[in-house]
């Protein structure tokens, strides 16, 4: 059983409210960062921590936090992103909703260490729910003193703000973030300058994950080097992980960095198992925008190691046969899934979202999604998959945000591991409409693909 | 005695050249001139923040700087990527741009109309240069491409925003040349739409300049619409007394009749200055003008009738048949038109 340090008092009765919450230890992080620690403390415990943003990139938030330019007399900023959308995720809101002050603690840490004096968290405007639980959650704390003017006679001065987003997958993209916060079309700035020289209202700015912020409060309490010691590596601490797709039992984990994949998948802790007794397909470790993994490469990485969640075990063997962490929108695939349909269904996504912007994902996004659909309803010919690959090659890298990278990789990977279903959704034109492929060959342990 | 100048070295596609610090790499290329100019649908010298956008100029960067000599990881927009000492760029030189650019510009090209029979910007659209300098000569898209009414936009202007590439030039000039916002982007990702506010018209003196700005046909001058085509019409530099604006333009005439007003461009064809809308639509007569001489056509432009575009590169690509590979399509055009 794995620590858990923000979902620790998850199942007592009354947490999303403040006394309850404070009962149980909160606010200690303020207190002790506010009292007995300077700002630069705190940002050396998170760079001690090695804890690394949980949104998707996984850069370490220390060293964010330390690019942080403090010219004198302008305002910093701290913008928490609380605008999840990657289909698969959905751990910040499940944070969001039970423990909104594990966020707000964490918002407080983090601001005093930036020395922000404003923040604002940007929540998805379809979580309107979330959006009211966090604004009770700052007024509460308002109430006690944990915000507003000279928080707990320390002289140190926060507002924190909500802000709805207007539900663009976009926004998620730390400028466009920034410009939508502004009251602007939420279209990705052109870095550099980035968001740490100048980002809201061209003021020096930090944009951080929910789970990225909520995980600032026990490492001030335990001490940085204290949280370094969960994980493996460079991967410290515990991650959130959204559990969706075939399996026994969905939801919200937090885990260890270094559980063995295998582990996550089968124990009784976990997931459970694949449901219904059928057989695993594939694997989307990281949200829809990470690489698919072929079910030969989930357990075992291409050279025969254990594959572990951790963010370098999951990249292990690059875009060739590895994958990513990303947001840790775990998606499994049974036997049953199509994978043709599902790559489509991803695509769709990114052409719906595409800001529009720059060209080769504002029109490649779209195309690869009208090539795949040709493909799933059985009108597809065989030049259609190096069309399509060559297609989400020209948009990867080439464009001015992740977006575009986002669309292609998971075209790449669908196509570099499950070809031969392609290709039978091609030839097999009648059968591919009324059942599905199957388990692909790389299904049993084979040997490893090689590109 | 003055302060010595402090310039970068630049070396793109091997040819150095000393810039100002803050320039970008794409100006950096236009002040040496010729074929490793990249070219830009997006970016415009005269609109601030414009470029980026439309991803036709990426190059790569193959050493950063003197001080930090490593290369940047990904293919970076020359119009907003600013130079540093000791950078080393390859445009055409790198099969990875020149593929990346052919990539671009079927992107561009796989929701444009392809209407150049029946549009008024042929002759002068970057769009038709593009292609015809950087691109296949078949498309492999074949899907249908999203179709729009025309819209007028005001009196003088019309909008056909099946031809649009969406490079935010004419949002620009909106933004920057006149006071309240009503020009603008709707909806998101290849059904994005330029839009006025809520069909407003657009009044203000200089939205005229819309229309030189756009690098293709989809902001027409309703006043030319359909007169002539422009490798008919000679250009003619003239300027007059205007209170609001420089009154420096260049006058199409077809025989005596001036047929259309439009801002002077330069050789990038951009304008040197923006004009007012009484100079481009109310003042047709050639006795409003002075008339200097005859504007200085590229001699390879298609107004200059029957001289095409020749390619004609650094030496390091003849020698190299990586490279020749990768632009084998436009030497075997220069071939072509000997």
């Amino acid at each position: 059983m794995g620590r858990k340090l923000l979902l620790e008092h998850i199942d007592v009765p009354g947490i999303n409210t403040f006394d309850v919450y404070r009962q149980q230890g909160g606010y200690r992080a303020v207190e002790k960062a506010l009292k007995t620690m300077s700002p630069e403390d705190v940002v050396e415990e998170v760079k001690k921590s090695g804890l690394r943003g949980r949104g998707g990139a996984g850069f370490p938030t220390g060293m964010k936090w330390g690019f942080l330019a403090k010219p004198e007399g302008v305002a910093r900023y701290l913008v928490c992103n609380g605008d999840e959308s990657e289909p698969g995720t959905f751990k910040d809101r499940y944070l969001m909703t039970h423990i909104p002050h594990a966020l707000i603690e964490g918002m407080i840490v983090s601001s005093f260490a930036l020395g922000a004096n404003t923040s604002y968290i940007y929540i998805r405007g379809e979580m309107m729910p979330q959006i009211r639980i966090v604004e009770k959650a700052i007024a509460e704390a308002k109430a006690a003193g944990f915000l507003g003017k000279n928080i707990l006679g320390t002289g140190y001065d926060l507002e924190i703000y909500v802000q709805p987003g207007g539900g663009a997958y976009i926004c998620g993209e730390e400028t466009a973030l920034l410009e939508s916060l502004e009251g602007k079309r939420g279209n990705p700035r052109i870095k550099p300058p980035f968001p740490a020289i100048a980002g809201l209202y061209g003021c020096p700015t930090v944009v951080n994950n929910v789970e990225s912020i909520a995980a600032t409060v026990p490492i001030i309490n335990d001490g940085g080097e204290e949280y370094a010691k969960i994980g493996i590596e460079r991967s410290t601490g515990t991650k959130l992980i959204s559990a969706s797709g075939n399996i026994v039992r969905p939801g919200v984990y937090e885990i260890d960095l270094g559980l063995p994949v295998e582990e996550f998948i089968y124990s009784d802790e976990y997931c459970g198992g694949i449901a219904n007794g059928k057989k695993l397909k594939a694997l989307v470790p990281g949200g829809s925008s990470v690489p698919i993994l072929p079910a030969n490469l989930v357990s075992k990485t291409i050279n025969g190691n254990a594959r572990l969640m951790t963010y370098e075990s999951l990249a292990d063997g690059g875009f060739a046969t590895g994958s990513s962490m990303g947001s840790g929108g775990f998606i499994v695939f049974d036997e049953d899934q199509c994978i043709v349909r599902n790559t489509w269904n991803f695509a769709r996504f990114y052409h719906h979202e595409s800001c529009g912007q720059c060209s080769p994902c504002r029109e490649g996004t779209g195309w690869m999604e009208k090539i795949l659909h040709k493909i799933e309803i059985g009108r597809g010919s065989i030049e259609d998959i190096d069309l399509l690959w060559d297609v989400q090659r020209r948009i990867e890298g080439n464009t001015i945000c992740p977006l575009g990278d986002a669309a292609a990789w998971p075209v790449a990977a669908a196509i570099r591991h499950f070809r031969d279903e392609f290709e039978w959704h091609i030839t097999h034109p009648k059968e591919a409409l009324s059942r599905n492929y199957g388990l692909a060959r790389y299904a049993d342990p084979i040997a490893p693909v090689v590109q | 005695m003055a302060e010595e100048e402090v310039k970068f070295r630049v070396t793109i596609d091997g040819i150095p050249v000393d810039v100002a610090p803050g320039t970008s790499i794409l100006n950096a290329a236009r002040q040496i001139g010729g074929d490793i100019v990249p070219p830009a649908m997006c970016y415009y010298s005269k609109l601030e923040d414009s470029g980026g956008k439309c991803r036709t100029c990426l190059v790569k960067v193959s050493k950063g700087s003197e001080k930090d000599p490593r290369p940047m990881p990904k293919l970076v927009a020359s119009c907003r990527t600013t130079v540093m000492d000791g950078m080393e760029v390859q445009n055409i030189t790198s099969p990875e741009v020149v593929d990346a650019r052919k990539g671009v510009v079927e992107f561009l090209l796989i929701n444009h109309p392809l209407d150049c029979p029946v549009c008024d910007q042929a002759g002068e659209c970057k769009l038709q240069d593009l292609g015809y300098e950087h691109g296949a000569d078949q498309t492999r898209y074949e899907f249908g491409r999203r179709t729009f009414e025309r819209i007028d936009i005001g009196d003088k202007i019309q909008l056909h925003m099946n031809r649009c590439i969406l490079c935010y030039r004419c949002v620009y000039v909106a933004n920057q040349l006149t006071n309240k916002r009503e020009h603008g982007i709707m909806y998101r990702g290849d059904h994005s739409e330029i839009s006025t506010y809520i069909e407003e018209a657009l009044d203000n003196d200089f939205i005229g300049n819309v229309i030189d700005v756009c690098p293709v046909g989809a902001l027409t001058d309703k006043t030319f619409r359909f007169k002539n085509r422009v490798w008919f019409t000679k250009p003619v530099d003239a300027h007059r007394d205007c209170p609001s604006c420089s009154g420096k333009v260049t006058l199409w005439y077809k025989g005596a009749d001036v047929l259309r007003v439009t801002g002077r461009k330069d050789e990038f064809g951009e304008v040197e200055d923006f004009i007012c809308n009484t100079c481009r639509f109310e003042t047709k007569q050639t006795s409003d003008w002075i008339v200097e001489e005859p504007t200085q056509v590229d001699k390879e432009s298609v107004i200059n009738s029957n001289h095409y575009y020749n390619f004609n590169p650094p030496a390091v690509i003849k020698e190299n048949p990586a490279l020749q590979e990768a632009n084998a399509e436009q030497l075997a055009r220069t071939e072509k038109l000997k």
